[in-house]
């Protein structure tokens, strides 16, 4: 393949990775915003909508064959159950405590959803159909999956459906209102604490929407989330921690470069991509490329 | 005056619990499980002085423990280095690593600090698991040389035992002597409020980086002691997964307590082999268990225990006055 056509080509494989990475970092973008919490259960949440897509899409014996669009709002609303719940029973007891220890707690989420991932579904990575069963799309020589396009042509949705969400819906403008200041919020009458929940709720469904869309392209395994929530993690402080477009920029940012340094430099050391950003950022600038809050609390 | 007495009880009687326990435990599965205790123990004391003392935070941890096990194995098996030396090389890389990463790191706070520390971590891991030519690769580096005193291998269970808590004994010394020092008041002023403690002129970053350092040379040498233990080093064992599990020892234990740490590994270390029989819901029953102890002993079990006893010792208070304020673990992070 000529130079060219290996650039287009890492480029596209980098923006669907983006895009991915993009919808993951705004999942922690939301939570740390309502809460000032570093949710370290989040990619959980993208392996739970990917493990429960396969169940319900998958064609039998795998899943139930059940119709697209029926399954997918289904998934969708586990992982959003399953953020939920996360909230409910281990965040808001410990609200009160060190950051430390919620650190600790969102990380013993996640160990125990992952385990509860394994008994469940078992250890070998799944398969999940493709939207659409079309073949490759060609540019030139460099080959792109329609899934690709479904990846980048979704998460732009939900990116908009997000400013939307947050622009008119009361619930979103009283979320706003939360991460803004919490006790004026209150004194007009928004309920903080259930706009903690919707926060993570939202997150858990955007979390589960990013499992279904890669699964598909990557398959659906028990420990998929580590790494992803890792990655969308870097993302989100790549492009500020706080600002959803700057979570956005940052996934896609962070996609493309993975993606490059992964074909021009090593496959293996692929990974290293984003923690070695994460720690350029952290050092030089913590407060990301747009911005976001100067010190956490 | 008291503490001080104290302390020299409890590690009296300590040293009597250590001597007499290879009697008792005499079956080789569980001395196994005593020796890890150990190891795990001793990098969980560079943690504590981290976490517990000084307030900072490092989710990445197990790559010093990794930097220790492997400079031991690949200075002893490829270059037949002597393994002693090779495990001061190893503890001497680590604290140098550290010290290069800590200046920047340690500018940071709160979750930054922790997240720097654990992308520090992943890298290190992933270098592990892809530098084939210095670390073996995925597979590993198999072979490393048991340690040897005078002659005599130290290549069983019950000799290691004596190896490894030997070491921890004089860690516990020395955490207690730290924290009555300078430098444990400085560190626990830096722990209560770090713009505070600058206010009365202490070189607070000069600080920090100190205790960073010295965490991860004990980290580095209990990653020598397991990899000589073991015969082997493999990345899997230095991963994130065991920065955690690092980090739960020191929570669990009591952060700031000389005891923590062992009493952490303990806990941890026992739990993991008490759940094995569950076989696969193993993993998620920690976690759960995790979740649980958080929630209902925050401040872990030594700590907890120290307050118990206290508020069982102390007066009631009358005329609505406060209790008596507790110092030992003040300051959350």
């Amino acid at each position: 393949m000529s130079t060219s056509s290996q650039i287009l080509q890492y480029a596209f494989s980098g923006l669907t990775l983006g895009a991915i990475y993009a919808i993951i970092a705004l999942g922690f973008t939301i939570i740390y915003n309502a809460t000032d919490i570093v949710n370290f259960a989040q990619g959980e949440f993208v392996m739970l909508g990917a493990l429960t897509m396969v169940t319900l899409h998958s064609p039998p014996p795998a899943g139930h064959g059940l119709a697209l669009w029926l399954a997918l709002p289904l998934a969708v609303a586990t992982g959003a159950a399953a953020a939920g719940a996360l909230q409910r029973l281990a965040i808001r007891p410990l609200r009160h405590g060190s950051v430390l220890t919620l650190i600790i707690v969102t990380i013993g989420a996640s160990i125990l959803l992952r385990g509860a991932a394994m008994i469940l579904w078992g250890r070998n990575a799944m398969l999940l159909p493709p939207f659409t069963q079309r073949g490759a799309l060609f540019v030139g020589q460099a080959s792109i999956m329609p899934q690709s396009l479904w990846v980048i042509g979704v998460t732009a949705l939900v990116v908009a459906g997000l400013a939307i969400f947050y622009a008119q819906t009361l619930v979103g403008k009283g979320m706003r209102a939360v991460a803004i200041n919490r006790q004026g919020a209150q004194l007009v009458g928004i309920s903080p604490s259930r706009m903690v929940l919707w926060s993570f709720v939202l997150s858990g469904a955007l979390g589960a929407v990013a499992g279904i869309l890669i699964a598909p392209i990557t398959m659906a395994v028990y420990n998929m989330g580590t790494l992803l929530g890792l990655k969308g993690f870097s993302a989100a402080i790549l492009g500020g921690l706080g600002s959803s477009p700057g979570a956005v920029l940052g996934g896609v940012i962070l996609g493309l470069l993975e993606s490059f340094a992964g074909g021009f430099i090593s496959s293996g050391y692929k990974d290293a991509v984003a923690f070695l950003i994460l720690l350029a950022v952290l050092f030089i600038r913590p407060t990301g490329m747009l911005g976001g809050r100067a010190t956490p609390s | 005056m008291e503490r001080r007495f104290r302390t020299w009880v409890a590690l009296v009687v300590f040293a009597a619990v250590l001597l007499a326990l290879p009697l008792l435990v005499r079956q080789p599965y569980y001395r196994t499980i005593l020796v890890f205790v150990g190891i795990n123990a001793l990098a969980a004391t560079g943690l504590n002085l981290l976490m517990g003392y000084a307030g900072q935070v490092s989710l990445g941890h197990a790559a010093f423990v990794g930097i220790g096990g492997y400079a031991s194995a690949v200075l002893s098996v490829n270059l037949g280095v002597n393994p002693w030396a090779a495990m001061v090389a190893g503890v001497v890389a680590a604290s140098l690593i550290a010290w290069l990463i800590g200046i920047p790191t340690l500018r940071l706070h709160g979750h930054y600090l922790a997240i720097a520390t654990l992308g520090f971590g992943m890298i290190v891991s992933i270098v592990f698991a892809e530098w084939r030519g210095l670390t073996g690769g995925v597979g590993g580096i198999p072979g490393v040389p048991a340690l040897r005193v005078a002659g005599l291998a130290l290549d069983n269970h019950l000799r290691f035992y004596y190896l490894v808590w030997t070491c921890l004994y004089a860690t516990v010394i020395a955490t207690s002597n730290i924290s009555n020092s300078r430098l444990g008041r400085a560190l626990r002023a830096i722990r209560g409020s770090e713009i505070a403690a600058q206010t009365t002129g202490i070189n607070t970053g000069s600080y920090k980086l100190q205790v960073f350092v010295l965490s991860a040379a004990l980290a580095a040498l209990a990653g020598s002691l397991f990899v000589h233990y073991i015969s082997f080093a493999s990345p899997s064992r230095f991963g994130f997964a065991y920065s955690i599990e690092l980090v739960v020892m020191a929570v669990l234990g009591g952060l700031g307590n000389m005891w923590g740490p062992i009493v952490g590994s303990g806990v941890v270390t026992a739990l993991g082999e008490l759940l094995r029989p569950l076989r696969d819901l193993d993993v998620p029953a920690f976690g759960l268990i995790l979740v649980l102890v958080l929630i209902f002993l925050p401040r872990g079990v030594t700590t907890s225990l120290g307050l118990l006893v206290q508020r069982l010792r102390a007066p009631r208070p009358t005329n609505g006055e406060v209790a008596p304020a507790n110092i030992v673990g003040a300051g959350e992070p």
